[in-house]
């Protein structure tokens, strides 16, 4: 057994299974072998990574919304340079951040949060453009301030756009994020690059990429679920 | 925190966009306390500018505007627009907040705690003929007589002394809008507020109005009185037209048999007490008839009326 756990290549065509030898479709005694040393160390890598990503890009995107509602102005420029950023591939992108940044967490990052800017930024300004004309009168006639009208009708209001950006940048960074292993040795992408080099062993690409959907899955449905409590009254309809 | 009524004055209010031709223009006029005044007029006539100058979503660019003797430029514009209450066309529920909460929206402004919140939209839900259970709905699930009472509702929460009501049932079915205006008239005896009601329709601002305000193309009062005289004794032709040719039966629409000095019991058409002037000449001539028998709301009769006492 100790000689299987100090095995330092995957796979081990030497030591592993019949089916691990023969790279067949999917091995689960490797599955069964690696999930401590590979899956899940991966799994909670890529977790962190998504996370960073999202939560920096919100703050972000929030901040530039806020700018982009309030001022007319800003909002094309805004709106073009997160375009812009979207449009860069993924692969060049975090090439070109190489030689800045090196190879690092943070080139990933700035790779990941530009990705989420673009639905970030959009979502959450016709959020709060979406809020109905006759509902912010209401509220200044009724002598809210503009910080009052701000928090408690047209953020509230904004919530279920803002959620559905929430929702389409975690999926698209989860799965972007696996790109990331070009550049750094972490998250789900790293175990499938290893895969790819070694004759293709397709039992690790499928566990990884696997991992991956289900990650997005979960994180979807759990911001799903948070808007459903956040919002009751969204959902209703007469 | 507010109450009661306040006199409301106009004075000389102007309103000129940019260097063009004025939207209001030197509106002199005074509402007493208690009392509704409708501004009515044509489209391009200024009345909702002239309503939003009073809570100050419109600034004034000259004249002055005062609410018992204050003037609203010397008032700080959020504890202005809390002492007044605003209805619109639209509503404006907020879609995020149950009706208990909507209603609560002032009062919690001004700090109101919940139980005091609770307690009032009861009160209100039920003062404007809602169901207190409503209390825990939210807007959508209402429809839009619904929720223009919960809109009603809203602006009389925090009790001002003053209701600035921009077409209220403009958006709502004719029959449905008649029971409104009949509620709203019931409940206003009840509350005494001073109020400015806008609206296109001149038989709701008869019928709505102590007085009325005519208002003409370019924002300048045509006419300021009562329905009775708007209608008997208009000021020119603008206003002869605007009330429309049928203004003396509009006129008979004011009085009802009840006010009438009656003639001994006699026999013809039967009418009740509180058929109005112009519905029992109507009468009279779908019948082909000259007498008119007064009954009271039981049937039992209480004298009667000839023709040629109704059109006198």
């Amino acid at each position: 057994m100790s000689v299987l756990a100090a095995a330092p290549v995957i796979p081990n065509f030497g030591q592993g299974s019949a089916c691990e030898r023969s790279t067949g479709w999917f091995c689960t005694d490797w599955l069964d072998a690696h999930w401590g040393d590979t899956l899940q160390p991966a799994l909670i890598q890529h977790v962190e990574l998504s996370l960073i990503a999202i939560g920096c890009g919100f703050a972000i995107s929030f901040a530039l919304a806020l700018l982009g509602y309030r001022y007319r102005l800003l909002d094309v420029p805004l709106g073009v340079l997160s375009d812009f950023l979207y449009t860069i591939p993924s692969l060049a992108l975090f090439q070109l951040l190489v030689p800045i940044t090196g190879l690092t967490v943070t080139t990933v990052e700035i790779a990941l949060v530009s990705y989420t800017l673009l639905i970030l930024y959009r979502n959450i300004v016709e959020g709060l453009r979406g809020v109905p004309p006759d509902v912010l009168e209401a509220a200044r006639g009724m002598g809210f301030t503009r910080t009052q009208t701000f928090v408690r009708v047209e953020l509230p209001l904004a919530v279920p756009t803002i959620v559905a950006g929430l929702r389409i940048a975690t999926v698209s960074t989860i799965s972007i994020a696996t790109v990331a292993a070009l550049v750094l040795p972490k998250g789900l992408g790293h175990p499938i690059f290893i895969a790819l080099q070694q004759n293709i062993f397709k039992t690790e690409i499928l566990a990884a990429g696997g991992l991956a959907v289900a990650l997005s899955l979960f994180a979807d449905a759990l911001l799903a679920f948070t808007q459903h409590l956040l919002t009751p009254w969204s959902r209703l309809r007469a | 925190m507010p109450g009661q009524a306040a006199e409301l004055v106009f004075d000389a209010a102007t309103k000129v966009y940019g260097d063009g031709a004025p939207a209001v223009d030197q509106l002199s006029l005074t509402v007493a306390a208690g009392e509704i005044c409708v501004l009515v007029g044509p489209s391009g006539g200024g009345k909702t500018t002239a309503l939003k100058l009073v809570n100050r979503l419109i600034e004034l660019t000259s004249g002055d505007i005062r609410i018992e003797g204050r003037s609203i430029k010397d008032l700080d514009v959020t504890e202005l627009r809390r002492g007044i209450g605003y209805v619109i066309q639209q509503v404006g529920l907020f879609p995020h907040l149950t009706i208990e909460a909507n209603i609560g929206t002032v009062p919690r402004l001004f700090g109101r705690d919940r139980g005091w919140i609770r307690r009032r939209s009861q009160e209100l839900l039920e003062l404007v003929g809602l169901d207190p259970s409503y209390a825990g709905r939210y807007p959508s699930q209402l429809s839009g007589g619904e929720r223009q009472r919960v809109g009603l509702a809203r602006a009389l929460a925090a009790d001002p002394p003053l209701m600035l009501m921009d077409e209220p049932f403009g958006a709502i079915d004719p029959i449905v809008r008649a029971r409104l205006q009949d509620e709203f008239l019931r409940l206003q005896r009840e509350v005494r507020k001073t109020v400015v009601f806008v609206t296109h329709d001149i038989d709701e601002a008869i019928k709505v109005g102590d007085r009325i305000a005519i208002l003409r193309r370019g924002g300048r009062l045509a006419q300021y009185d009562t329905p009775e005289t708007i209608l008997k004794q208009p000021a020119d032709e603008f206003v002869a037209d605007f009330v429309g040719a049928d203004r003396a039966l509009k006129a008979m629409a004011l009085h009802t048999l009840a006010e009438l000095e009656l003639r001994p019991a006699a026999n013809g058409v039967r009418a009740r007490r509180t058929t109005t002037l112009r519905d029992a000449l109507s009468l009279l001539i779908a019948e082909q008839a000259e007498v008119l028998t007064v009954t009271d709301d039981d049937g039992r009769v209480l004298g009667s009326v000839a023709k040629d006492d109704l059109l006198r």
